[in-house]
């Protein structure tokens, strides 16, 4: 449990590092205010799991019947706890994106690539959501970089308070880059504000060219499209630029790279993009 | 699918406002919902019921008014009704009409006691 908001009831089954005991108490990335909800969640052999269920609420109060105005936007607890995320990647200097897609896509594939090639360049984190299993962390640490995996249990994306605590766990250095890998979902994730700089979202050529008019909210929250898989090209009827119009059709200001996380190809022009951005 | 989260929000925002007004039951929740939001009002209703129960809001009735959507045309700057995010503009066929209402996901109010 958090011992200065106690959120949670976390369970750890395993030691904790003195290092991320001290992220947790010192350097806590969510605001200690009233907008932190009870959640139950547990924390076992490095997942964080939000499917353990919420706790009840109790009711006392004055009997007395009135209307309250409220007003206030149904993601606005998101928002403020991605705020938080934000200002705190920004103090960090660390550089965060946000990778969305549907499930099968190569997202984990590209991370492993990725972290290979620019691990001597800048120190990388990531956070690998998915509904259950260690499986997609396990590989990004066989990879050679720090990482926690969320599972969201019956959910169907990661929020900015789940990124929260993963954040309070993870040895992201300064100046360096955080991965997080959202649930395999090429829908809900679209509405949720991690604190991330930017939404990628990456769609394999094995998919269809039109995906971006059937699943706009996606495309339209992302600032780059990778078009991933494209070794397999020659052995598909899929059409790239027509892929590529479509996505600009719902998001003329996309930008959109074709790579290959098997082959590496492309992957220079994503770095640079990396590189690009970040010093902005 | 995020609809249940979308109604776990409400729920939470509803714990803040009974930490501020101090009230034992609620009767009902409005909310405001905007034709080219993320949220289906169908989906919030199915998972009301299930989402509320145990909590604060257990019993309450759930209310949506939906809001029309409406957007400027950046090719000939007209203020154009939006019957979908992603369609070109009805006036000049301009293919980025940016949304300026519709959108809305919000709790409007609460009847409570």
């Amino acid at each position: 449990m958090c011992t200065i908001c106690g959120c949670g009831t976390a369970i750890s089954r395993e030691p904790v590092s003195a290092r991320s005991v001290a992220l947790h108490a010192h350097n806590h990335a969510h605001p200690h205010t009233d907008l932190h909800e009870r959640q139950d969640y547990e924390i076992a052999n490095g997942t964080i799991d939000f499917g353990t269920g919420r706790a009840g609420v109790h009711v006392a109060g004055l009997s007395q019947e009135r209307t309250l105005r409220i007003e206030r936007d149904i993601l606005s607890k998101n928002d403020m706890f991605a705020a938080a995320n934000r200002a705190y990647l920004r103090k960090t200097d660390a550089f965060a994106l946000n990778f969305v897609s549907s499930p099968g896509s190569g997202k984990t594939s590209l991370l492993v690539r990725a972290i290979a090639d620019l691990r001597d360049r800048w120190p990388i984190v990531v956070i690998e959501g998915d509904q259950q299993t260690s499986h997609d962390a396990d590989r990004i640490r066989a990879a050679g970089a720090p990482a926690v995996q969320v599972n969201t249990g019956k959910g169907c994306h990661l929020d900015a308070h789940m990124i929260g605590h993963a954040l309070d766990r993870l040895p992201l250095e300064p100046g360096g880059l955080l991965f997080i890998e959202n649930v395999g979902n090429l829908v809900c994730p679209a509405a949720f504000d991690l604190g991330e700089a930017h939404k990628v979202v990456v769609l394999s050529v094995t998919e269809g060219e039109e995906k971006p008019l059937k699943y706009p909210d996606m495309f339209s929250a992302s600032d780059l499209m990778l078009l991933n898989k494209a070794d397999l090209l020659p052995y598909l009827e899929f059409d790239v630029d027509a892929c590529v119009a479509s996505a600009r059709r719902i998001n003329p200001h996309i930008e959109t790279l074709t790579v290959s996380a098997r082959t590496g190809e492309g992957l220079a022009a994503f770095y640079a993009w990396i590189e690009a951005r970040r010093a902005l | 699918m995020h609809e249940v989260s979308l109604m776990e929000s409400v729920v939470a925002l509803v714990e803040d406002e009974r930490r501020r007004h101090r009230f034992s039951r609620v009767q009902m929740i409005r909310l405001a919902v905007g034709t080219l939001s993320h949220a289906e009002p169908d989906a919030l209703r199915f998972c009301f019921d299930a989402v509320t129960r145990g909590t604060i809001a257990d019993g309450a009735r759930l209310e949506i008014v939906m809001l029309s959507g409406e957007g400027r045309c950046s090719n000939c700057r007209q203020l154009v009704p939006m019957a979908d995010r992603f369609a070109p503009c009805p006036v000049c066929g301009g293919a980025e009409v940016r949304m300026t209402a519709g959108g809305e996901l919000r709790v409007e109010d609460l009847e409570v006691e």
